[in-house]
């Protein structure tokens, strides 16, 4: 009703087309509010001086204002915060009063500390990256000609909800280096200075009879020159078997060490461990080492068919040393979703979204710097190193605050990132605080009690940054 | 028909008004004496989470139904989530007359809540006719049937590349443990990873856990230990992961290796092997990987892709899985007529020849599943009889057998990470499992 009054009192003073509706509105309840208007004219109306006459009424009718945005305010946030807040005081199913305890499971349920710990990680690292970033992309595009494109595509991140970028970066950080972007960048770069041996992931049948040893493999004991060696290897797949390999046969009769090297799989099966069988093939080009007192007297190349043979090297007991280059390591890039690098990537998906925001606000920032501050330091003979240091920094301190002190502010919040980018194994390596409130609340926990606690938590961590922004924000005002 | 049809909104209405008034009420107009036969005019309604092919198949099963009673039944979806969705009816006065329910907790939960009405005695013994012991032990609460599993799934089917065992020579169905392990052993020499485990999803390893559990403790000790009779640091669970960590625990046997495998979440273990470029010859999980083959992959289940039952680790043949349980809510005679119906061998064989469906039903002739994947499915499921258990992950609190990065979920993953000490992680699932079941 008293909204009512004051949009016909208003729209009927000013000149501006009267509503019908509000017309009839006034007509019925005519005498009540006659019995207000001697309290109307106290109000300030639109476009006549504000603050003029603050007397008590003037406040009455404020409050009233402000009495649907308080009732929402009581009811969406003061209610539920003083809700939450009771809440953590009572156990999992809501029906006893526990206390303090919910606070103490923070520090002792190691779930909830692998949170408060990571959480930590995040605010220390995350807006300061993010900072640095922004102010190194404002001041680099001030300069530049093409600096709004240049913008753009920073700030381009900013448009993509954040779940859209955590299914991104899921997958940009996938093991596999033929789903995953920066493994198959890494594994590429790898392998085109660490070339893959032909027979890389190869493992001896017997070994016993062969110790892998720096990348390659050697003969466990010595053997005589005056006995064929036979080496059986397995698990080479299918279709990286060497196209000129044909059946292994047992090493041919002649002088020197001899020997063969075979591939000791019949596809189909059949085939006897340790014996060369129909369907075996030879291992070709694999380089093999005599190595005798631990120097490589000879070395060789088997055949096709897999066989090798040192003519020279008629008597004593030589050692056979299979090279590294001939099984590489195989590599397949970083677990970066693995218990280790999880936080470290998820940070890093993080600064990918928000340099873009810290950029535009540092430059806005910078473009308010005074330029004849900084041409007066050049003509005194300043570099642009000093210049920087010494005077845009200053003059940027209060906004580069800001962006660093709202950055805390959300990074504590920090939720939807976590939840999609880290996988099953790891999430309980990546927690942190909302996360955890949500899976102690609702995510199997079922402990709403706790949850409360950790959101109390997070909600008291926030308030000293909010504090410190409205202080600014004040100041600036001033 | 324009007369039943102007009848029917009024039989409906006043089938609710029965049930708001608590349901005991006899039908206001119905037949006096209701038959398989006679159920003329009688409407009921049925809620159950199927949508889709599903609830098409499903439909064709009430149809038939209608068609030799008379009874009208309506079909109601209930979304994903099935015991909030029966809550809210009951809490608004009118339950659905059938429902299917697909986790055994909602049974015991409703009869708990007195939801449920109690069969008659000619639906038990439709189900004892039709059914292992087994289905109706799970179906009753105390000792009294509520219901009638009519759908079920087999979680005991290891999934393999065809063309991958052929070239190592290895001959299924691979029948027991160690013959397993001796099969991955020479997969692996042929030179392709032997196996892919989906172990970034934690349900995938409990999975794993109770397959090797069920064959070796067997069923009596399962049961014990689904419902935390026995403490998780027995040493029947010890020795099953012994068991386990001789494939979990060996790099060379595992795509990826188990630091991969806890990278390779479910969808993927199973394309690793079946898409064009794959990295395993076998993954491990239930009836549902036939799904995502067709899907995700080009390989054809059956020609490409086909399984072998999840190989013993102990002496009883085990099949672990999960069922889809119709209960009555009202006791209209329709409803139990409907339940006697879902029992017999007729309503099983009309949705296993439409495939995509399992049934639990002995009697029901194999011969009707559409191809020879499901019917090998099927007779598995059946050949275990009372052998078969539901998956215990399923059946424990949530907060231990259906967390992400917790319980036994959480527990399994970092065994899989480390299968040095199954004693300590017997004592950390134990320890979980205490606070979950308190």
């Amino acid at each position: 009703m008293a909204d009512r009054d004051v949009t016909t009192t208003g729209a009927g003073e000013q000149p501006a087309p009267v509503d019908r509706h509000s017309q009839a509105a006034e007509e019925p309840d005519g005498g009540a509010a006659t019995a207000r208007r001697d309290v109307i004219p106290g109000i300030p109306l639109p476009r006549r001086a504000k603050h003029r006459d603050p007397d008590r009424a003037g406040s009455t009718w404020a409050w009233l204002f402000l009495l649907p945005a308080l009732i929402l305010l009581g009811a969406m946030v003061v209610y539920p915060i003083g809700y939450t807040v009771w809440r953590s005081f009572y156990n999992a199913a809501g029906s006893a009063f526990v206390g303090l305890e919910n606070y103490g499971d923070l520090f002792t349920d190691t779930a909830t500390f692998t949170a408060l710990k990571n959480n930590a990680i995040w605010v220390a690292v995350a807006p300061a990256v993010v900072t640095a970033f922004g102010l190194i992309f404002a001041v680099l595009t001030e300069r530049i000609r093409w600096s709004s494109a240049f913008k753009l595509l920073i700030f381009m991140p900013m448009a993509i909800s954040f779940l859209a970028a955590g299914v991104i970066f899921r997958t940009v950080y996938d093991q596999d280096p033929n789903r995953g972007v920066l493994n198959a960048a890494i594994v590429s770069v790898h392998d085109t200075f660490i070339e893959s041996g032909e027979y890389q992931g190869i493992r001896p049948r017997d070994t016993d009879q062969l110790t892998a040893r720096g990348g390659g493999f050697v003969t466990a004991d010595p053997v005589p020159a005056s006995e064929p060696v036979q080496i059986g290897f397995v698990a080479l797949p299918p279709d990286r078997v060497p196209s000129d390999a044909v059946q292994a046969v047992p090493p041919p009769d002649g002088p020197g060490l001899r020997g063969v090297i075979w591939l000791d799989f019949a596809r189909g099966g059949g085939g006897k461990p340790n014996q060369i069988d129909p369907n075996e093939v030879g291992l070709p080009d694999m380089s093999v080492q005599a190595v005798q007192d631990g120097r490589t007297v000879d070395s060789a190349k088997t055949g096709p068919d897999g066989t090798f043979a040192f003519p020279e090297l008629t008597s004593g007991n030589y050692t056979i040393r299979l090279p590294s280059s001939n099984f590489g390591a195989a590599f397949n890039g970083v677990t970066w979703l693995g218990p280790t690098l999880v936080t470290p990537a998820i940070i890093g998906s993080y600064v990918w979204i928000w340099a873009g925001f810290a950029m535009v606000l540092i430059g806005a920032g910078l473009a308010a710097i005074p330029r004849d501050a900084l041409e007066a330091a050049r003509v005194d003979g300043a570099t642009e190193w000093q210049v920087f240091r010494r005077v845009t920094m200053p003059l940027l301190a209060p906004v580069l605050a800001v962006v660093l002190v709202t950055l805390v502010i959300n990074v504590l919040k920090i939720f939807d990132l976590v939840y999609i980018i880290a996988p099953g194994s790891t999430q309980p390596n990546a927690n942190v605080l909302a996360l955890q409130m949500y899976l102690a609340s609702f995510g199997g926990g079922n402990n709403q009690g706790l949850g409360s606690a950790i959101a109390v938590a997070l909600f008291l961590l926030v308030v000293p940054a909010m504090l410190f922004n409205i202080r600014r924000f004040r100041q600036e005002k001033r | 028909m324009k007369r039943t049809a102007r009848l029917l909104p009024a039989v409906f209405a006043l089938a609710l008004v029965a049930a708001a008034c608590g349901g005991d009420d006899d039908e206001g107009g119905g037949a006096a004496s209701p038959s398989a036969a006679n159920l003329q005019g009688q409407t009921i309604e049925v809620a159950a989470v199927w949508t889709g092919a599903e609830r098409d198949n499903f439909t064709k099963v009430l149809d038939e139904f209608s068609k030799q009673t008379g009874a009208k039944v309506t079909y109601t979806p209930t979304g994903d989530n099935v015991s909030t969705f029966i809550g809210s009816k009951i809490e608004g006065g009118a339950p659905p007359d059938v429902a299917v329910l697909p986790q055994q907790g909602v049974l015991v939960q409703l009869v708990g809540d007195g939801s449920l009405k109690p069969v008659p005695d000619d639906v038990k013994q439709a189900v004892s006719e039709n059914f292992a012991q087994v289905w109706g032990d799970l179906a009753s609460v105390d000792g009294q049937l509520y219901g009638v599993y009519f759908k079920a799934a087999n979680k005991s089917t290891m999934w393999y590349d065809v063309a991958a065992l052929e070239n190592a020579g290895v001959q299924v169905p691979v029948e027991t443990w160690d013959d397993y392990m001796t099969a991955a052993q020479t997969v692996s020499d042929s030179g392709v990873t032997p196996v892919a485990i989906g172990g970034s999803d934690g349900w995938t390893l409990t999975d794993w856990f109770e397959n090797v559990y069920l064959s070796q403790a067997g069923p009596e000790k399962y049961d014990q230990l689904s419902k935390h009779e026995i403490p998780w640091t027995d040493e029947s669970v010890v020795t099953a992961l012994e068991t386990l960590a001789k494939l979990w625990g060996n790099n060379d046997l595992i795509a990826g290796g188990a630091k991969g495998a806890l990278q390779t979440d479910f969808p993927t273990s199973v394309t690793d092997v079946f898409a064009e470029n794959p990295k395993a010859a076998m993954v491990y999980e239930g009836d549902f990987v036939a799904g995502v083959i067709s899907s995700e992959t080009k390989a054809k289940v059956g020609t490409d892709a086909n399984f072998f039952p999840f190989p013993k680790a102990g002496d009883s043949p085990a099949v672990v899985g999960g069922g889809d349980v119709a209960v009555a809510l009202t006791d209209k005679p329709a409803s139990f007529e409907l339940l006697k119906f879902l029992a017999s061998k007729d309503a099983g064989e009309i949705w296993a020849a439409a495939g995509g469906f399992t049934s639990p039903n002995k009697n029901v002739d194999s011969s009707v599943y559409p191809d020879d994947v499901s019917r090998a499915i099927g007779e598995a499921l059946v050949a275990a009889g009372d052998n078969f258990r539901f998956d215990m992950s399923d059946l424990a609190p949530a907060a231990f057998g259906g967390t992400v990065g917790k319980g036994e979920w959480k527990i399994l993953q970092d065994f899989l990470g480390d299968t040095s000490d199954p004693q300590a992680t017997a004592a950390a699932l134990e320890k979980e499992a205490a606070k979950a079941f308190d």
